[in-house]
């Protein structure tokens, strides 16, 4: 007997259905929160989230799960939140996706699948991701994790980097009964997830639990192992014996824009400062060690427009920063951050520039910044992507006091193994080359995917990415063909 | 954690380590270092690997206490484990004949020039070591660098031995006297490879330098580590550490290591008090303790 059935509400008639309003989710007070790291959004209770879930039309074709790049059952996990059976809910949703309470919290929805939920032909589209977040949380204070029972095969697969692809490779290929082990760089697991994006955004005890799960199951770690030095790919292959391996190395080489003053003091890269304060607790001095130039009453911009430099503004907000701007030669359509960090952000009291960009970062002539000299820009024609094209307005100068500039204007691919690996194709940019239905390289037995196949892209394509991967891994180690 | 095998100091508050690390012992080449965190709220730092056994499947770094981290570094023993070590980073050392090679290693970066002086000796080249410290008892490795070294020349800041002077003054005369030299390796403290690449422009003598920028992660992906070098900005812990010392931007490597003095001032105070503590409380236990 499911005990949840008690919450079991019987679902409305579909009229009904678009008048209940869109659940808010709870979060933090905004004046409270751009004080401290805890997280912004509090997360349904089952009430709301069972209120949420009433919502749904339940769609002959859902568009949400076809817009879903691993096409989540969004219509059947959410019939189960009306029952009652959370759990059922949280099991459903495995089936497609293994780390929900990551996605549920970081997915741009609003491509995915919100932006085209059939609801929002009328009304606001269905909470998928808050209720996606809401199950996963659930099952996790529940602690009721089934552990899959499966014969070992004795293959034995090496995965490469520990961001959300590579773990999606591990958690398929441990329950097809191979030997999995993951070998990352840094001292701490989870890629992007633990070092890049805040705890405000995505607490770490997520990842933390999402990973013993993974150990329960019998996945092998190894930290501290940069693939390509510390040991090559083919010394995996042919000394340590793994049959497959599986590079999920991420993009991560941070760009700078070239302009004079960037080697000033208090010029970060966002990777540099996320770093510091995700990965090494920098907010934490002096009881971490690693430090961080004091940001308490000082003026802090971050250039450039995604979720990146949303973070980091966002996070020097929360080191006390009194002005925090973010500069982007764009205008907010053309933004890719989330649409709903733009408006945390926003009412956090971040200070937007739009089609701004600094073109000099200027110095006391001790070498350290004081500010940037900065242009506005207007918009002119659509470039290859389709995206209109800044460009300067003349005679638009001004200089902005700053004493920290964050660059946050993307990121290149991680080198270290294509370089060391011969006779794996990379493109024009160094992206390593993989085939996009098999995720296979050109070389036999290795396999691709994530941000180092596509450049800098989401959470959940680099899962779409190693779900497929690990289902053409498990068909090589089976049928032996290539 | 990475067990050390061994501890000891070799001069005062520069401390020799053995530590497992079969990984890195196996792949290991000359000019390569490790990053390592001693423990949970420890920050990471790149020490340079001395040399390796991979047999026994260990390396040797040597630590000069400076700060918070390598003075908690140093306090450590045999038995003792490192949380992280990772490694070996960054590129090695371009090691081929040239022909005279002077390597030169001021403080504690004899150490770091001795598995590049090392590897020189064994690929052909006529090998000329300067090695020079404030006093003697700074004075590190100078048994090993002679056994690999055609000639040893020493030099100290306050002539408590062997020669007064810096290790300029040795490269001055060796220039002065018309040695031939094909390439000169510096690593040590940044005013003295910047000493030394200005010595060597004028003659156009090729000159390497080893920068020491601060590190975090070792692999390219935070950017703290650029520096300028020949105007471009490039990561020293995949591009270097190693660099052709007259295009190094010396002026912007100086700058960016002091980004955070405050910051390092206040972690170092803080760590002296408990050190001193735990000295007061050592003393206080055993009755023969000095007071
Ligand atoms: C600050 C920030 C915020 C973001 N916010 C969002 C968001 O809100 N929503 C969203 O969908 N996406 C977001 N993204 C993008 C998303 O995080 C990435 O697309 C995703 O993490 C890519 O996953 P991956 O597994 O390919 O690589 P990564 O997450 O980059 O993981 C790669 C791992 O491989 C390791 N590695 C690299 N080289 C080696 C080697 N040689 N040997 C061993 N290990 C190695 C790295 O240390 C790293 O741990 C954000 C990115 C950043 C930087
Ligand atoms: C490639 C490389 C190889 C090195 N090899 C050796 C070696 O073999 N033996 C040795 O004793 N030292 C070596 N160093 C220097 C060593 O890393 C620093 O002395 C150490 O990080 C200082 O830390 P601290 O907390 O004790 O001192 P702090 O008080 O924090 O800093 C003192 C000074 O050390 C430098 N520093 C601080 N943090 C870092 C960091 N994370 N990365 C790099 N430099 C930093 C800064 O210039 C700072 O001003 C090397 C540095 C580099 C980059
Ligand atoms: S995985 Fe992401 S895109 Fe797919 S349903 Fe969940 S939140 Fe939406
Ligand atoms: S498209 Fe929207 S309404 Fe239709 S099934 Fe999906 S979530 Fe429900
Ligand atoms: S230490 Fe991070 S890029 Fe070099």
């Amino acid at each position: 007997m499911k005990p949840a059935a008690k919450n079991s509400l019987t679902p409305l008639p579909m009229k009904a259905r678009m008048k209940v309003p869109r659940q808010l989710m709870p979060e933090q007070p905004a004046n409270e929160r751009n004080k401290n790291f805890s997280e912004v959004n509090l997360g349904y209770s089952p009430e709301l989230a069972q209120q949420e879930a009433l919502r749904c039309l339940e769609c002959a074709k859902p568009t949400c799960t076809v817009n879903c790049p691993v096409g989540v059952k969004v219509k059947e996990f959410v019939e189960l939140i009306v029952a009652g059976d959370f759990l059922g809910a949280a099991a459903k949703i495995r089936e497609d996706n293994v780390l929900p309470a990551v996605t549920g919290r970081v997915c741009p929805q609003e491509d995915h699948c919100e932006g085209k939920c059939l609801l929002s032909k009328k009304v606001k589209p269905l909470g998928v991701g808050y209720l996606e977040r809401f199950v996963a949380d659930y099952e996790q204070r529940m602690g009721t994790h089934v552990l899959p029972n499966v014969p070992p095969t004795g293959k034995k697969v090496a995965v490469v980097g520990s961001g959300p692809s590579g773990l999606t490779v591990a958690g398929d290929l441990i329950q097809k009964g191979h030997k999995v082990r993951v070998f990352e760089a840094l001292h701490e697991l989870g890629g992007v997830l633990v070092y890049g994006i805040p705890e405000f955004r995505l607490p770490k005890h997520i990842i933390r639990q999402q990973l013993d799960y993974m150990r329960r199951m019998g996945v092998e770690f190894e930290t501290n192992v940069v693939v390509g030095r510390t040991v090559t790919l083919d010394e995996l292959m042919q000394e340590e014996g793994y049959d497959a391996v599986y590079i999920g190395t991420g993009a991560g080489l941070p760009q700078f824009m070239g302009i004079p003053g960037e080697h000033l003091n208090g010029v970060y890269s966002a990777n540099e400062f996320l770093t510091r304060i995700n990965l090494m607790k920098a907010y934490k001095f002096p009881a971490y060690d690693e430090p961080m130039l004091d940001l308490n009453g000082k003026d802090v911009a971050v250039i450039g427009g995604g979720n990146t430099a949303l973070d980091a503004i966002r996070s020097a907000l929360r080191l006390g920063a009194r002005k925090a701007y973010v500069l982007y030669r764009r205008s907010e359509a053309e933004m890719p951050a989330r649409a709903e960090e733009v408006h945390h952000a926003r009412q956090e009291g971040i200070d937007f520039q739009m089609l701004t960009a600094p073109v000099e970062l200027l110095s006391d002539g001790k070498g350290w910044m004081t500010g940037a000299r900065c242009v506005r820009m207007e918009l002119g024609e659509p470039d290859a992507q389709g995206r209109r094209r800044p460009i300067p307005l003349s005679g638009s100068e001004f200089d902005l006091p700053l004493s920290v500039a964050i660059m946050a204007i993307g990121t290149t691919a991680n080198p270290i193994v294509q370089s060391t690996t011969p006779g794996l194709g990379t493109n024009k940019r160094g992206y390593i080359q993989a085939d996009s239905e098999t995720q296979r390289t050109t070389r036999q037995g290795v396999f691709a995917g994530g941000d180092i196949v596509t450049g800098a892209a989401t959470v959940i394509l680099a899962m779409g990415a190693g779900r497929r991967a690990a289902r053409s891994i498990h068909d090589y180690l089976t049928t032996g063909q290539w | 954690m990475f067990k050390i095998i061994d501890a000891k100091f070799l001069a005062p508050a520069i401390k020799r380590f053995i530590i497992e690390a079969p990984r890195i012992a196996r792949k290991q080449k000359p000019g390569q270092f490790v990053i390592l965190r001693v423990y949970e709220e420890g920050e990471r730092i790149p020490i340079t690997i001395e040399s390796s056994d991979p047999a026994r499947g260990t390396i040797s770094i040597v630590v000069q206490s400076v700060g918070k981290t390598t003075r908690l570094l140093n306090s450590l023993q045999a038995g003792n484990h490192i949380l992280d070590v990772v490694g070996p980073l960054g590129k090695p050392s371009q090691i081929e004949n040239f022909g005279t090679v002077v390597v030169i290693g001021g403080g504690v970066g004899t150490a770091m020039a001795y598995p590049s002086a090392s590897a020189m000796k064994q690929a052909g080249n006529r090998v000329i070591t300067i090695i020079g410290a404030r006093n003697k008892e700074l004075i590190i490795l100078e048994r090993e660098l002679r056994a690999v070294s055609d000639a040893l020349l020493i030099t100290t800041d306050d002539g408590s031995y062997a020669d007064r002077g810096f290790v300029t003054d040795k490269l001055r005369q060796l220039i002065q006297n018309g040695t031939r030299i094909d390439l000169v390796l510096a690593i040590g403290p940044v005013v003295m490879m910047k000493a030394v690449a200005e010595m060597t422009r004028r003659d156009n003598i090729r000159t390497v330098v080893s920068l020491n920028p601060i590190m975090i992660d070792g692999t390219g992906m935070c950017g703290g580590c650029r520096v300028l070098v020949d105007g471009k900005s490039v990561f020293a812990c995949v591009d270097g550490p190693e660099f052709d010392a007259h295009k190094v931007d010396f002026e912007v490597l100086v700058q960016r290591a002091g980004m955070y003095r405050d910051a390092e001032q206040r972690s170092l105070a803080a760590y002296q008090e408990v050190e001193s503590k735990s000295k007061e409380e050592a003393c206080a236990i055993s009755p023969g303790g000095e007071r």
